[in-house]
């Protein structure tokens, strides 16, 4: 995993729940399967109430029309982030659409592991609220050396709580990695 | 200092006697269930991990519930099912309740209860968040993602996070017009969707143990809407009756110290407590049915793991017994036993499913069917811009179908009046 990340940022809500990240019915495709497994690229935050989607101004889809990814690799948003669901397919959904980081001030539990023992996203806690402080399209630099994240469009800064135990699941690519490289399985 | 009954489940399952909240810990996994949406790619997972020669760590210990998407012509929905079909067969394995069979359950969570994999003092894991339900049998349980439950099916084990409990206490026996569901709309109101995040949700006090096991899961049923691990209640005479009528398998029963320490105590009177609902489009958008009555319906839902059991319906039935409904009302149990149960029992010398049938209320078959919206043949499924008021768990933008439609929570006794009225109704207009 890239310890920076740099790119433009997709800014959402609080309590963004597993059915706007990917809505239910789109449950159904073939992971394993490239052709049915971009779907869920496509439908990444599909629904999301069009008003909210790509803050302050809203009405940014997050994946253009017939697009298969996004141009946003890096979502900033507020509390409670994932919750809902168990599906797994939310943080997949991300990843397939290119997303390589969320930032946002807390997350659900379930979306946390899902994304750190699938090796999907990193997600990234900062000390504060940070998606009033970030537009749209801004460009955003995640350094997960030195646990902060810098908003080059307007100059603001922000630290990250460090990933801690999670880290080296994360840079592992996964659980699985993990434990087969500590001798657990 | 003492331990809560989810440490003491923690110390047990883990063999670490001093496993502490915000420790991580390995559990040895008693039961893992998954379902028809997130069995297919945990198998795959598994499969590709384990290699093609990849063993099941415990067959008994595995349980497979198809239920989500069942009654439907989506293609890639009925191959999820057959996949399920296909593993079962390779495998020989019999925890397995397939579709089309008599041994089809439906909705999983009250599956696990009714064939009796919830036994109080062990661990489960299941691929869906409202696994948090069986912890009203003086269990731990939580849903896990599809790489989580492959690692279990291939380890038995998992780490998890002992977490901090908060303890809720509700003094006094409800009244006739209040059920579980208005317990735990209103905890959510007072604590939020991210309220209990990483916690344990400890019930506890004389109105939770004057309730019969299907309703109190409603109140574990929605721990993780509060963002809770998972939700607990401990297991006194009523659930092991209940266990015991279900399994001869061993159990064992942990109560929480008189000095064991939690993050924080909510204490209630039952009686004080208003029929209430979540508002759109949060489940802790609290509000009381009463604030709210006269909003006009297109829809009225009664089913799903929260609201679609026995229970669910005797309340709905006292509602629409001798009544007609003004909207369109369906019924969907959440199980087959459930189903059978609607035509066993009877309620003035008529079976509850004449009382629905009568009402008008369209009656579906077993399954979690437009809970969570599903594919677009499901039934009952919010289109365009539906105002449903609903006896499921959650109302965030599009969860019921339509992302355009608005879904009011509340309980089988509220929605059941709404529907009589054709606008929110408060229950006490019906029961005193």
């Amino acid at each position: 995993m890239e310890k920076q990340i740099v790119g433009k940022a997709f800014v959402l809500g609080d309590n963004v729940d597993t059915d706007q990240i990917i809505p239910a019915e789109h449950l159904v495709y073939d992971m394993s399967d490239e052709k049915e497994a971009r779907l869920y690229g496509k439908y990444a935050l599909s629904s999301v109430p069009l008003e909210v989607s790509g803050l302050p101004q809203g009405g940014v889809p997050f994946v253009a029309q017939g697009e298969y990814a996004s141009e946003f690799p890096i979502i900033v948003a507020g509390g409670n982030f994932g919750c809902g669901s168990s599906r797994e397919h939310a943080p997949y959904a991300l990843m397939k659409a290119g997303v390589k980081a969320v930032v946002a001030e807390s997350y659900a539990r379930i979306f946390y592991r899902n994304a750190v023992d699938g090796g999907f996203v990193a997600p990234i806690e900062a000390k504060e609220k940070i998606n009033d402080g970030v537009k749209t399209g801004d460009e955003l630099l995640v350094d997960l050396e030195k646990n902060v994240v810098e908003n080059k469009t307007s100059g603001a800064r922000w630290e990250l709580r460090p990933l801690g135990d999670a880290l080296p699941i994360i840079e592992a690519g996964g659980v699985f990695e993990y434990a087969r490289a500590s001798g657990m399985i | 200092m003492g331990k809560t009954i989810t440490e003491k489940i923690f110390a047990k399952s883990s063999g670490n006697p001093d496993a502490a909240p915000g420790e991580n810990v390995w559990l040895n996994v008693d039961t893992l269930m998954t379902h028809d949406v997130c069995g297919p790619p945990t198998i795959q997972i598994w499969k590709r991990e384990f290699g093609e020669k990849a063993k099941i760590w415990d067959k008994e210990k595995l349980v497979i519930f198809p239920d989500h998407y069942i009654f439907t012509a989506d293609k890639y929905a009925n191959r999820n099912v057959e996949a399920l079909r296909q593993f079962a067969k390779e495998h020989d394995f019999k925890n397995f309740y397939d579709v089309g069979t008599p041994r089809y359950k439906g909705v999983c969570h009250i599956a696990l209860a009714e064939e009796g994999y919830n036994r109080p003092g062990t661990v489960l894991f299941g691929t869906d968040s409202h696994t948090c339900t069986s912890g009203a049998f003086g269990m731990f349980s939580t849903g896990v993602g599809n790489t989580d439950a492959a690692f279990i099916l291939g380890t038995g084990k998992i780490w998890e996070r002992v977490p901090e409990s908060m303890k809720f206490t509700f003094d006094g026996e409800l009244p006739p017009y209040l059920t579980a569901k208005d317990l735990i709309l209103h905890i959510l109101g007072e604590i939020t969707t991210d309220g209990a995040t990483y916690r344990a949700m400890e019930f506890d006090g004389d109105g939770v143990f004057s309730l019969d096991m299907y309703e109190r899961m409603t109140l574990t049923n929605m721990a993780i809407e509060a963002g809770g691990m998972s939700g607990i209640i401990a297991a006194d005479k009523v659930a092991e009756d209940y266990v015991k009528s279900r399994t001869d398998k061993p159990y064992e029963i942990f109560r929480s110290d008189d000095d064991a320490v939690y993050h924080s105590k909510y204490r209630f009177d039952a009686s004080a407590i208003e029929p209430t609902v979540a508002k759109p489009h949060s489940p802790d958008n609290r509000d009381t049915a009463r604030n709210v009555a006269g909003t006009r319906l297109t829809k009225c839902y009664i089913g799903s793991c929260t609201g679609g059991k026995i229970t669910d319906f005797r309340f709905a039935a006292k509602i629409l017994s001798g009544n007609k409904v003004a909207v369109p009302t369906f019924v969907v149990p959440a199980s087959t036993e459930v189903a059978r149960a609607l035509e066993e029992e009877t309620l003035g010398g008529k079976t509850l499913r004449q009382i629905f049938t009568d009402a008008g209320c369209e009656i579906a078959q077993s399954s979690c069917a437009a809970c969570l919206g599903g594919p677009s043949d499901t039934v009952g499924r919010a289109v365009d811009r539906d105002v449903v008021i609903s006896t499921t768990n959650r109302n965030f933008p599009g969860r019921m179908g339509s992302k355009q439609s608005e879904v009011y929570l509340a309980s089988p006794l509220t929605v059941a009046a709404s529907a009589v009225k054709g606008v929110i109704a408060d229950p006490r207009d019906f029961i005193n």
